[in-house]
């Protein structure tokens, strides 16, 4: 198929571009395949280079022959386009509406984009398995990594290599595959290191309604835990939502046969639920005509800050288990592939130093959501302007962001990264010229040949010049874990993502170039002073070896 | 005095706030002003809470329990202490010296009246006259052609509750003036809050006119003419009632009201529907409910507080003062403020504006000016509003507590733009309530004088100037070019004050403090500056470039000049942009020459001049040293 088909009209003059808290711009409205791009022309004034993937949404209306766009797009930004003639408006309409949702992956950008930058390190090489595991292997033996998924073919979510107890064998996986999910066993998430204590994930266990047993699946999750431990299943569902899931043949562990196992149930919510949510609050924050009582309640009824309370109090929970209780944690929801991966990456989060660097930041995301088939192209294929019927989206990417943000708020001194991190990410989740975060698993990623064909994120983050937007100044690295607050006070909206578009950031951005200056002018300062102590050192050395010759 | 006993009880649990927790046990005992709890810790360590008896707003004896009988304490500072006793006797025993420790009912039992912060009569006469509400009035460029001070008041005759001067428009007659303040509420006749020497707008304030019905004063309406006239630059006035409109036509029943528009000429009237005191109290009660709450949803949370209507309330105000201010520097109109006596929400929307517009009121020391001049010296009643005495509790309202709020939400929104941080605030508020100084307690100035508060209390300004370190922004930019405020005021930029209203939940707060972090790099950078600047002498000496400070010729005098000098060079060399930041750390809103006299021994100027100018002409160790030379020789 030709892009050029799709554009009826590729350029038109005199088109208007209004966007809130920015001047207008006039100029050229041009269509390329991929891109929407306003052009004033003028050396001082902004072009807008939008990705037909970021728009979610448009609306258009006439004034007269004068034609108005309302483009929404992914990233929440709302922007408007006055085109003057009713004929071009209509054409720019249907073009934006065909361009922005195309079926086909391999029509994305990312099959086009050639970066202009040198690719250093390549961040498809990045974060390999047998790497991750060197490290566990000079820890522990009691793991090993199984090539029982090579094919797909035991889960076609997992990945090729995972990491298993060292006493079960392939044939037991197989067997214990077939009584999860999806094929989601239990596997390796998080092993840690204070006390030897691990987080496994799965998918839920399909006992149905007469209560079918599995007796590798229970010898699996049993091989984790030392004589005489007990270990926790925590169940993000609601012990309600499980017992329905019977009736569709999935369920929950019985006690009677996993005797050394308390399950615990939780309520993070499912993803069409969370899609809603995110629909409602986006409203919320755009509406800005209603009184505070209308504001509140709208946050309140968009249930978006009580996603985020109960999201992080599992992971916390989790987290509290490994590290309090000295107890390892088997995490799953149904699928295993949403609910589960917030609360095991947040708990390595809290748990994990490491997950508190950039480079081991992408290495969770990398590891407990990529790799752990977290179906990114299904959930991301709209945001919060979807209007028309949803399938499969929902912000479980972004509700996990949003934790990660409330972390790094209540510790800001904790993490590598800043905000800034965590906006791109999400960015680039929904729309990006990138490869990272096309398709929705392992298997499907190489069907694309993404690591061939598309450039990564990773190998664009990494460069020296992009990372320093995203290292946090006021950086300390700290080995302790860090357990959040998740009463409500402390819990806010995440203005950076929700607001970004409804304010001006002038002042927050000077406050935080403020920060910086005075973190940078003390580092300047401190250097100086050694310097100058080294200098007077040598020459006192000096003076002295001269005195000692006279 | 029977204050003076001192009890004690041992085995006191206090209980933790999360049910989870574990809850102390300590001593808990009652001195003449403060209630303490020590917490025993089996690492012999000691933890200690300390209650000023004038913090705590109520004693609750909850149902008895099979652990013990419990006894609830709410203080005035958001602080809520649940304590467990073995014995009812002793239960009992706490709750009736508390209930009588904390509601004194003559002002002489006040702590301000016993406590000295170890200062003579000198320290404590200079103390009151450190902040002054005429300085201010000069500082805005009163008298001037339109303005002048007056002490038509000096006696409290026109109005007892205003301030000894007042400013008022030059063309206003005493008769104007006095018929006025007979025509308004409790004599609080229009008078000068703040004027904006840009636009020649004035800020005037007064309470509601006696209009009644059908009433109307020929002097009043004069008096408004005089303001407007005095304004050149616009050919109106706004007259703003800062009340619900349905609140001001009741009180034209009782004989007050609101301005007739048809009565006066060139004015506009506008309403701004700021609720009255008691609404305000029940909000912040209801607020209160919220924030206590044990382990509340978050829907429980959101919905508490949209139906307490607090953050609703605190944005009716902030909508207020930025109408004002708009009205000042867009339209360069002079407003007349009021609400029904013009101390409460009058004090509120008028502060608030003078912040909005002037820089000065966003400095350390500026916010004491404008607190002294708009709620102390015009009659806010501190008593009655904050409860110091057991008197009416209807009288009881937050009024203050939501203006310094009005303030910490521009600051959330504008975080450059406040010499001062959250802790500033918190710390006043405290001390609002504390009555440990003087200034707080009474109701208006007359009030003061006549209990003689300056010979017998000390004033709180100078303590917290001493401590000013404490309370500094460290992201403070003075000179950000915009110096009119202009906040969003849409519902979502509201935020919930958790550092004040939750501020004894430690848990609930980040728990690594951005604030800290910086205000220690700040100190670390003033030490860092003295060390390179002592480093760089000594190399020079050692260089041979200095005379050795222990010959014959040099005075330390004389070697404190170059010194000072020739290190900051490099700094600026390798750091241009600095120079700001090196501005903040001055302790005046003026040029940085402030900076230098805290610098032992420096010349003033000399440091900020090179600061500055080095940019483009480094001064280097060799010229200086040459001059220094030339000095020697002659």
């Amino acid at each position: 198929m030709e892009f050029a088909e799709l554009i009826k009209t590729p350029r038109v003059d005199g088109v208007v571009l209004r966007r809130p808290f920015m001047p207008t711009v006039e100029g050229t409205l041009c269509l390329t395949g991929h891109h929407l791009i306003l052009s004033s022309r003028q050396d001082n004034t902004e072009e807008l280079w939008l990705l037909h993937a970021n728009i979610d949404s448009t609306e258009k209306r006439f004034v007269g022959s004068l034609g108005t766009i309302i483009v929404k797009c992914k990233d929440l930004r709302v922007i408007q386009l006055d085109i003057p003639g009713m004929e071009e408006c209509l054409n720019i309409a249907s073009s934006i509406e065909a361009l922005s949702t195309l079926d086909s992956v391999s029509l994305m950008y990312p099959f086009f984009y050639r970066p202009l930058f040198e690719v250093i390190e390549d961040g498809w090489q990045s974060f390999v398995p047998e790497e991750s595991f060197k490290d566990l292997e000079s820890m522990t033996d009691e793991w090993r990594l199984s090539e029982v998924n090579k094919d797909f073919s035991v889960c076609p979510s997992y990945p090729s290599l995972l990491t298993v107890p060292r006493d079960i064998d392939d044939e037991s996986l197989c067997k214990a595959a077939s009584f999860r999910h999806g094929g989601r066993f239990p596997v390796l998430s998080y092993y840690h290191k204070k006390n030897g204590m691990v987080i496994m994930r799965a998918a839920q266990p399909l006992t149905g309604t007469n209560g079918r047993r599995c007796k590798e699946d229970e010898k699996l999750i049993n091989a984790t835990l030392c004589a005489g431990k007990r270990g926790y299943i925590i169940d993000t569902r609601t012990i309600a939502v499980a017992q329905q899931a019977k009736a569709r043949g999935g369920g929950f562990e019985q006690e009677a046969n996993y005797p050394q196992w308390r399950r615990i149930h939780k309520a993070i919510e499912r993803s069409n639920v969370l899609q809603d949510s995110l629909i409602k609050l986006v409203e919320a924050c755009n509406d800005q005509s209603h009184s505070m009582d209308r504001w509140l309640s709208k946050l309140e009824a968009s249930n978006w800050q009580s996603n985020v309370k109960e999201i992080l109090t599992t992971a916390c929970l989790a987290a509290q288990c490994i590290d309090r209780e000295g107890a390892s944690v088997l995490v799953h929801g149904t699928e295993g592939t949403d609910s589960t991966l917030q609360v095991t990456s947040l708990a390595q989060i809290i748990l994990d130093p490491a997950c508190r660097t950039i480079r081991g930041f992408e290495v969770l995301i990398e590891r407990e959501w990529l790799q752990a088939g977290h179906p990114f192209q299904q959930r991301c294929a709209q945001s919060a302007y979807s209007n028309g019927k949803l399938r499969s989206e929902a912000p479980v990417f972004l509700l996990f962001l949003d934790c990660v943000w409330q972390i790094l708020r209540q510790f800001p001194c904790s993490f590598q990264f800043n905000e800034n991190l965590l906006i791109m990410l999400f960015e680039h989740a929904y729309a990006s010229q990138f490869g990272t975060f096309l398709g929705n698993c392992v298997a499907e990623r190489g069907k694309l040949q993404l690591s061939q064909k598309t450039v990564s994120l990773w190998s664009w983050v990494n460069r020296p010049q992009e990372l320093e937007r995203f290292l946090n100044p006021l950086y300390e690295p700290n080995n302790l874990v860090i357990w959040p607050s998740v009463a409500p006070q402390s819990l806010l909206l995440w203005e950076g993502v929700f607001l970004r578009w409804n304010r001006s950031t002038k002042c927050l951005d000077e406050a935080y170039q403020e920060m910086v200056h005075i973190i940078e002018y003390n580092k300047e300062l401190q250097n100086k002073v050694n310097s100058l102590r080294r200098q007077l050192a040598q020459l006192e050395t000096e003076d002295k070896m001269v005195a000692d010759l006279k | 005095m029977e204050h003076h006993l001192i009890r004690r009880v041992e085995y006191v649990k206090l209980l933790n706030t999360y049910p989870e927790k574990k809850s102390a046990l300590g001593t808990l005992y009652l001195t003449a002003t403060h209630l303490i709890y020590v917490e025993q810790t089996n690492n012999n360590t000691r933890t200690e809470t300390w209650v000023l008896h004038h913090h705590i707003m109520s004693v609750e004896k909850l149902p008895l329990t099979a652990s013990g009988c419990p006894l609830l304490i709410c203080c005035k500072t958001f602080q809520l202490l649940h304590l467990l006793f073995q014995r009812e006797r002793d239960c009992q025993d706490v709750f009736q010296s508390l209930l009588r420790l904390s509601q004194p009912v003559k002002e002489e039992e006040l702590y301000a009246f016993l406590y000295n912060p170890h200062q003579n009569e000198v320290d404590r006469r200079q103390g009151w006259e450190f902040i002054s509400v005429a300085n201010d009035f000069s500082r805005m460029g009163l008298s001037n052609e339109y303005w002048e001070i007056s002490h038509l008041n000096k006696n409290y005759e026109i109005c007892s509750t205003y301030p000894s001067i007042l400013g008022l428009p030059k063309n206003a007659s005493v008769a104007v003036v006095t018929g006025s303040a007979k025509f308004r509420s409790r004599g609080r006749l229009p008078v000068l809050s703040y004027y904006h020497k840009d636009t020649k707008a004035a800020l005037c304030r007064c309470s509601q006119p006696l209009s009644g019905l059908t009433s109307r004063c020929v002097e009043d309406e004069q008096m408004l003419q005089a303001i407007s006239q005095a304004n050149s630059n616009c050919p109106f006035i706004y007259v703003v009632d800062t009340r619900p409109k349905l609140n001001a036509m009741a009180n034209r029943a009782a004989g007050k009201g609101y301005e007739n528009e048809d009565n006066y000429s060139n004015i506009r009237f506008q309403f701004q529907g700021i609720e009255n005191i008691h609404v305000m109290r029940n909000s912040l009660q209801k607020l209160l409910e919220v924030c206590s709450m044990k382990s509340p949803s978050m829907s429980d949370y959101l919905t508490g507080l949209e139906n307490s209507g607090w953050l609703r309330h605190i944005k009716s105000v902030m909508d207020a003062g930025v109408f004002l201010a708009k009205a000042v520097c867009d339209e360069r109109a002079s407003v007349l403020v009021h609400c029904s006596d013009g101390w409460d929400r009058t004090a509120q929307v008028c502060s608030l504006a003078c912040i909005l517009l002037d820089p000065y009121y966003r400095t350390i020391k500026g916010l004491m000016v404008l607190i002294e001049k708009e709620w102390i010296s015009f009659g806010h009643k501190f008593s009655h509003r904050c409860g110091h005495l057991d008197t009416d509790p209807k009288e009881v309202s937050p009024v203050f507590t939501q203006f310094l709020e009005c303030v910490w939400q521009l600051s959330e929104q504008l975080p450059c733009v406040f010499e001062f941080n959250e802790r500033y605030l918190i710390e006043i508020h405290n001390q609002v309530y504390a009555c440990q100084y003087g200034n707080f307690i009474g109701n208006c100035q007359k009030e003061r004088l006549d209990v003689r508060l300056h010979e017998k209390t000390f004033s709180l300004w100078p303590y917290l100037l001493k401590n000013q370190h404490l309370y500094r922004n460290p992201l403070y930019r003075r000179s950000l070019e915009s110096t009119v405020l202009r906040p969003s005021t849409l519902p979502l930029h509201f935020k919930f004050w958790c550092g004040m209203y939750n501020h004894y939940d430690r848990g609930m707060h980040p728990k690594q403090s951005v604030l800290d972090q910086l205000l220690s790099l700040t100190q670390k950078q003033v030490e860092g500056e003295r060390t390179m600047t002592e480093l760089q002498r000594q190399l020079a000496v050692a260089d041979g470039v200095l005379p050795d400070p222990s010959g014959p010729i040099n005075t330390p005098a004389e070697q404190d000049g170059p010194s000072e000098k020739t290190p900051t060079a490099p700094v600026v060399q390798s750091n241009g942009s600095c120079a700001p930041l090196i501005n903040g750390d001055a302790e005046e809103a003026g040029p940085g020459a402030e900076k230098c006299n805290e610098k032992e021994g420096a010349d003033p100027g000399a440091t900020e001049h090179d600061l500055t100018s080095s940019e483009d002409k480094p001064v280097s160790v060799e010229t200086e040293h040459s001059k220094e030379e030339e000095q020697e020789s002659s």
